[in-house]
């Protein structure tokens, strides 16, 4: 079926069946690699993007039922981020970069719009420090095997202040 | 100013994050096609007949290819230890050339599709039958089978020296250990993935490969086409750590599936497929006996393993490599045994052997220093050795564990610890502290290399190397900026593709020194040519030089890649590499030292605090070689603490081939990770360069397990330590 989608601030028409996910959308019939397939099921985060702001796994949502909304790759993003990864090393291979890096920017106004998270000691103190434990909790759906967990952590923290 | 020794930011920093880096299954082709391989579900026996009806129908089915109709497969060459090119065939089979099924997972077709769900639709239709023969498949249920390994000249044997056994019967103290580790998987996060396109009898290959001219060497063989017919392109690889190195199935249908339907092919395996057609890491079933005096000099030392291979291939696990050589026992006894089964074959996974066989050593070695009321690092140094304990004639190039033991135990405070197991708490948590040797050989392999100075004072090194996050590129552009005292920005570093100079396989942790030689060389030679070009045009800068003798660049070559130069690089590099192996000694090694809370009432493990201090020879770059220590340490922990692919000892079926149900460290699991380095070069390596790849993944295990008997008084010697073991 012919559907419409809007990436990076464009609208991209493509004919796609409906079991289609939006990661197969993106990186078969757009041509939008950077988004990365880990599992195919919701296991390892590489497939983060953004749906109206909100991090998603790309691999557990259909195309057709994202029309309409504004998603946000890796290849939309201009953030601090990114130079911040370069430069505390958080990435080794890179393929689950652009995951980490999503995953991020919607873990950060999550937590600034005050979601409590697994590690949060006291629910009503919203917009509590985003500390080390926090971060680590709340990026946990994001895996690197490489293990270069402490530099997306220090890449975080360093543009969370 | 020298680059070398500076954390330099990754060269690929910037397509790394922003979605640019393109991965194996990133290349298009007009007219791609996408494939689906399924799998049979018998260990063992024939198929009788295979219904494709359905799956044929499915709109956009371009081809399901079975036994039936693939086009025909020349046989996995036969392994020769002295042809590497050939030797990493994953397994023996020859793909859908026949109805004979060798492991439970094998691939019995391939579907080729418009669009990969199609693809993955189609295969789902499909259905097979079979007749089963009786399959052997239960690792602990064969111990008793097993046989010795056969030697290898080119891996660790075992090792004898005076009679271990009567030793340790004699000795004033012992102990007589069993361990186990279960089979591990890689879990690469990216996929596996082959993009093959045929033009004519040429074949291109986008492969996530850690071994570019095996594949080259490989396919061409399997194919029937000139090597230089095939060109294998792997510009970024999404990790790897040894389960990209050997050809899987996965690869070779998907070359087959482009000839056979005349269309491009992608092939990504999903993450179940990985799990079914491409092999991981062996378990283990350990012995380490050991008997000391009671000051705790080792008079004994014993170490065997049974680990499993199989009819149709798995390579041998070196469990014992790191033992061999860590203590100065009067008596070894170092041996390795096998059992045959049918599965898929294991193959490498970072740190072979060393990663599963100090678990066991270096448990053992805590748990004398336990039976003797010692500190744990002043029995590791009452059995220091100068000398390779076995022999007693081999010198170590370069062994620093005393340094690295008193560096480590500063930066950790591990002489605060109270040596009492359950001694310490904090709140609901049991506090412990543990420490372990790690300990991993090194070796250099034959390479290929040119770099070229141009007029505009640009440098390009081309070599075939492979980047899976080791910044490969980056390193070897530091070693090149300062070979010719260039800025590291005027270097630009060509990998990942076979059309450059042949490059080493990224294994064994061997590419950092292997290429730095070829690259030190080649600068040197280009230093020559410029000295006797100066001699003539009367000197000046590079770029003067060139432009006064009126040539656009001058290039240095190492090595050939024609079909003599390849023979006589190996010639060259196997006599050299027999004869240093009998000389030396060369490692690297490290020490981890590792803190754990154990929730007292749920037996819940966590890691509170790591440090660890590591010998690589020569530091490169110090922030990405951090890296790669900590990334080791994090895929030690889930081996310690997490990682079992479970295969149903009656079915042979892998119960948990998914990353749901197979778990891997995530963020909340790893607290920082403190890393430091001696960086004190290695006079025996080139550069200096010890290798980086694997050292830190062994000894973690032990760590971890000698950690939690300290806070628990519970010693876990299977792995994974789960938390249903400590309560």
């Amino acid at each position: 079926m012919e559907i419409e989608l809007r990436i990076n601030g464009s609208a991209r028409r493509l004919d796609v069946s409906p079991q289609v996910s939006l990661l197969d959308a993106l990186r078969e019939y757009l041509g939008l690699t950077g988004t990365k397939k880990g599992c195919d099921q919701g296991a390892c985060g590489a497939c983060t993007v953004l749906a109206d702001g909100r991090r998603i796994n790309a691999c557990l949502a259909l195309a057709v039922q994202y029309q309409g909304r504004e998603i946000t790759t890796i290849e939309g993003v201009d953030h601090p981020l990114q130079e911040a990864f370069v430069r505390t090393d958080g990435f080794q291979c890179g393929y689950c970069t652009p995951g980490q890096i999503c995953s991020a920017i919607g873990m950060l106004a999550e937590h600034k719009d005050g979601a409590p998270s697994a590690a949060t000691e006291h629910l009503a103190a919203t917009g509590g420090e985003l500390d080390d434990e926090e971060i680590r909790e709340r990026m946990s759906g994001n895996l690197c095997r490489c293990g270069a967990y402490n530099g997306i952590v220090s890449a975080i923290k360093e543009v969370a202040k | 100013m020298t680059t070398i020794g500076q954390p330099l930011d990754r060269v690929d920093g910037g397509v790394k994050t922003t979605g640019a880096a393109k991965f194996a299954a990133e290349h298009f082709y007009p007219g791609l096609t996408h494939a689906v391989l399924v799998h049979a579900t018998i260990s063992r026996g024939r198929i009788t007949a295979l219904h494709t009806d359905e799956a044929s129908a499915v709109p956009g089915v371009v081809a399901v290819l079975t036994h039936l109709n693939a086009p025909p497969l020349k046989p996995a060459p036969k392994p020769g230890a002295f042809n590497l090119t050939v030797m990493f065939s994953g397994t023996s089979v020859n793909y859908l050339q026949s109805d004979e099924v060798h492991w439970e997972g094998q691939p019995i077709a391939v579907v080729v599709a418009e669009t990969s769900a199609a693809a993955r639709e189609a295969a789902a239709l499909v259905r097979a039958e079979y007749t089963v023969t009786k399959s052997v498949v239960d690792f602990e249920g064969s111990e008793q089978d097993a046989r010795p390994q056969p030697n290898n000249p080119l891996l660790p044997r075992g090792a004898k020296k005076g009679d271990a056994e009567a030793a340790l019967k004699a000795a004033p103290v012992s102990l007589d250990l069993r361990y186990t580790t279960p089979p591990q998987n890689h879990n690469a996060l990216e996929l596996h993935a082959t993009t093959a396109n045929w033009d004519g009898d040429r074949l291109t290959v986008y492969d996530a490969t850690q071994a570019i001219d095996w594949f080259r060497t490989h396919l061409a063989l399997r194919f029937g086409v000139p090597r230089t017919n095939v060109r294998v392109l792997a510009p970024f690889v999404g990790g790897a750590f040894g389960g990209k190195s050997a050809i899987w199935p996965g690869t070779i249908l998907a070359v087959m599936a482009a000839r056979a339907t005349d269309r491009p092919v992608r092939l990504v395996l999903s993450r179940e497929s990985v799990y079914r057609t491409v092999g991981g890491r062996t378990p283990s079933i350990q012995r380490v006996a050991l008997g000391a005096d009671r000051d705790g000099r080792l008079t004994s030392l014993i170490h065997t393993s049974i680990t499993r291979t199989g009819p149709i291939g798995g390579p041998f696990e070196q469990v014992t490599a790191a033992s061999q050589h860590l203590y100065a026992a009067e008596n070894i006894l170092a041996r390795h045994d096998l059992v045959s089964l049918d599965l898929l074959p294991n193959t490498f996974m970072r740190a072979p052997g060393e990663a599963i066989g100090t678990f066991a050593v270096e448990s053992a070695i805590d748990e004398l220093a336990c039976e003797l009321g010692m500190d744990p690092i002043e029995l590791r140094m009452r059995n220091e050795t100068a000398v390779d304990p076995i022999g007693g004639r081999k010198k170590f190039s370069h062994r620093r564990l005393r340094e690295l033991y008193a560096l480590g135990a500063e930066r950790f405070d591990w002489h605060e610890r109270n040596p009492e197991p359950r001694s310490t708490r904090d709140g609901r948590w049991l506090v412990g502290t543990g420490v372990a040797t790690a300990f991993h050989r090194a070796l250099t392999l034959p390479v290929n290399v040119t770099v070229r100075l141009s007029a505009d004072g640009g440098v390009l090194v081309r070599c075939g190397f492979h980047e899976m996050g080791m910044g490969a590129a980056t390193a070897q552009a530091q070693i090149t900026a300062d070979a010719l005292g260039v800025p590291f920005d005027a270097v630009r570093v060509e990998y990942g593709d076979s059309a450059l100079p042949l490059g080493p396989f990224a294994g064994a942790s061997a590419q950092t020194a292997s290429v730095a030689a070829g690259v030190v060389q080649a600068c040197e030679e280009l230093k020559q040519t410029l000295k006797s070009m100066a001699r003539k045009t009367g000197g000046g800068t590079n770029e003067e030089i060139l432009r006064r003798a009126k040539v656009p660049h001058v290039e240095a070559v190492v090595g050939s890649d024609t079909r003599l130069g390849r023979i006589a690089g190996r010639a060259r590099f196997l006599p050299n590499f027999l004869l240093d192996a009998q000389r030396w000694v060369k490692a690297a090694s490290g020490v981890h030292f590792c803190e754990v809370k154990v929730d007292a009432e749920t037996g819940e493990t966590r890691v509170s605090r790591w440090a660890g201090v590591f010998d690589i020879g020569r530091v490169i770059n110090p922030k990405t070689a951090a890296s790669q220590m900590r990334g080791g340490i994090v895929m030690g922990l889930g081996l310690a603490m997490a990682e079992e692919t479970l295969v149903d000892p009656r079915t042979g079926r892998i119960m948990n081939p998914s990353l749901a149900e197979y778990h891997v460290p995530v963020h909340a699991d790893i607290p920082p990770i403190d890393v430091s380095f001696l960086d004190d070069p290695d006079p025996k390596m080139p550069l200096g360069i010890l290798g980086a790849g694997e050292v830190s993944t062994a000894g973690v295990g032990a760590a971890v397990a000698n950690a939690v008997h300290h806070a628990t008084g519970k010693r876990v010697r299977d792995l994974p330590i789960t938390l249903d073991k400590l309560l």
